[in-house]
């Protein structure tokens, strides 16, 4: 097995790890860097439970190859516990009752982030549409939808 | 069998064609959201050596280059639908990545990834070839790069398998400016608009004048081993006033002229209902809207 050796910024600090070249990204921010609020979903990119943004894009990091964070800029949903607009979105998850079991929220939080950057003040179809790439499967979406639009309107 | 031992990420396409020449045994990795999958679930074995192409400056970018927009091969979907030369020129490539899996997967994949799965029902094939596309090749057997270029009908043989040679990439497509007049359609029909492979996808485009369908082109997704050309379609509508006996008449043709298969997404039965009913209702959105 290959292993390679890669260096990026993972929510802002310096990191090197080595890892085998076909390893998701997902596994190596889990199991090599140690940070598990990315979640394993599905494994496939359907759910979105494991969202990162890469280089100021959202990804699933389950279908990136880890090697291919070599020199690049890796944001997890740690890193917004640091950015105003990320603890925007967290605060107004918790007071909309968007968590239920919790597993899609990073996920969640990540393209709800992604989608405010894009967009800072979209309509409920466009937020809708934003996270059409995010399962959830306790709240039937109406308080997610609800948080990130409060969100969107602070 | 040889297992993956051998990470490589070129920076120049020069280089990747010599590597691969070199090589041999190379899967390459573009956007990845594809081989992931298909490597973790058994389907796609990695050969020798992953070669990691998006470090090739050359590979990305979209320029208008004569009367052709070039797109490079590694344009992801997303900045495929919001750059100005496809908006301009080629809103049907636009609007199409608005029907393709999510945000996230938009972000990764890559149009020349799209290409060279060469799934039946991949979301931009059809389009493409409605649009006239081309796609150009790279290589390098001896000391000179070796261009060609095809169109992209003819890089298809089969689920998952191109034209392509071994050691050749896929470097852009090519794609020429629309005349004036010209009208493209392109549905696709699933169960769900977000993260679906669709049942069956169908694109139709040509010149519109006088109410009048000429350099008609037609293609269908997901109804044959490769997105295949309606050739019959098109030879019911060219030259035709678009009326609702030509309307009416297409349909039947296009219904005629594919052969599905049955399987998990749709039956055949219901494949050949649909590319009636929606080849029905492209057209006669074409004909009531200009």
């Amino acid at each position: 097995m290959s292993q390679q050796t890669i260096d990026f910024t993972l929510n802002g600090v310096p990191t090197r790890v080595s890892v085998p070249v076909q390893m998701s990204a997902l596994e190596m921010i889990r199991n090599v860097a140690g940070l598990t609020g990315t979640k394993y979903g599905c494994g496939e990119g359907e759910c979105g439970a494991c969202t990162i943004i890469l280089d100021g894009v959202s990804l699933n990091s389950c279908l990136l190859f880890a090697v291919e964070c070599d020199g690049r800029q890796v944001t997890t949903i740690e890193g917004l516990a640091s950015d105003p607009v990320g603890l925007r979105i967290e605060k107004a998850f918790v007071e909309a009752g968007a968590v239920q079991c919790g597993f899609c929220t990073p996920g969640m939080v990540m393209q709800a982030r992604q989608l405010l950057e894009q967009n800072p003040h979209p309509s409920r179809e466009e937020i809708q549409r934003g996270i059409e790439g995010n399962l959830c499967r306790c709240t039937g979406y109406v308080k997610i939808v609800d948080a990130i639009e409060s969100a969107s309107k602070e | 069998m040889t297992a993956l031992d051998n990470y490589v990420a070129p920076t120049s396409l020069e280089q990747a064609v010599e590597q691969l020449q070199e090589l041999g045994e190379v899967t390459i990795l573009a956007g990845g959201t594809d081989l992931m999958p298909q490597a973790n679930a058994g389907r796609v074995k990695f050969k020798r050596t992953l070669m990691n192409i998006r470090r090739i400056p050359e590979l990305h970018g979209i320029s208008r280059e004569g009367d052709e927009i070039r797109i490079g091969a590694l344009t992801t979907v997303a900045e495929m639908m919001v750059h100005p030369l496809v908006r301009e020129h080629l809103p049907l490539l636009a609007s199409t990545g608005d029907h393709f899996a999510s945000g996230q997967i938009r972000n990764a994949a890559t149009l020349g990834g799209n290409i060279c799965n060469a799934s039946p029902a991949g979301d931009t094939l059809v389009p493409l070839m409605v649009l006239g596309a081309s796609v150009e090749l790279a290589s390098k057997p001896d000391d000179a790069l070796f261009r060609r270029s095809m169109p992209l009908p003819e890089f298809f043989v089969g689920p998952g398998k191109t034209r392509l040679a071994p050691a050749e990439l896929l470097t852009a497509v090519r794609i020429p400016i629309p005349p004036k007049g010209f009208v493209a359609r392109f549905h696709k029909f699933g169960t769900r608009p977000a993260l679906d492979i669709s049942a069956i996808s169908i694109g139709v485009s040509g010149v519109l004048k006088g109410g009048t369908l000429s350099q008609v082109r037609v293609a269908f997704g997901a109804v044959a081993p490769t997105p295949v050309c309606g050739c019959a379609t098109e030879e019911a509508l060219e030259g035709r006033k678009l009326d609702a006996a030509t309307i009416a008449a297409a349909a039947k043709v296009a219904q005629d002229e594919v052969h599905p298969i049955s399987d998990v997404r749709a039956s055949a039965w219901y494949r050949k209902e649909m590319i009636h009913n929606m080849t029905k209702r492209i057209l006669e959105d074409v004909s009531a809207n200009h």
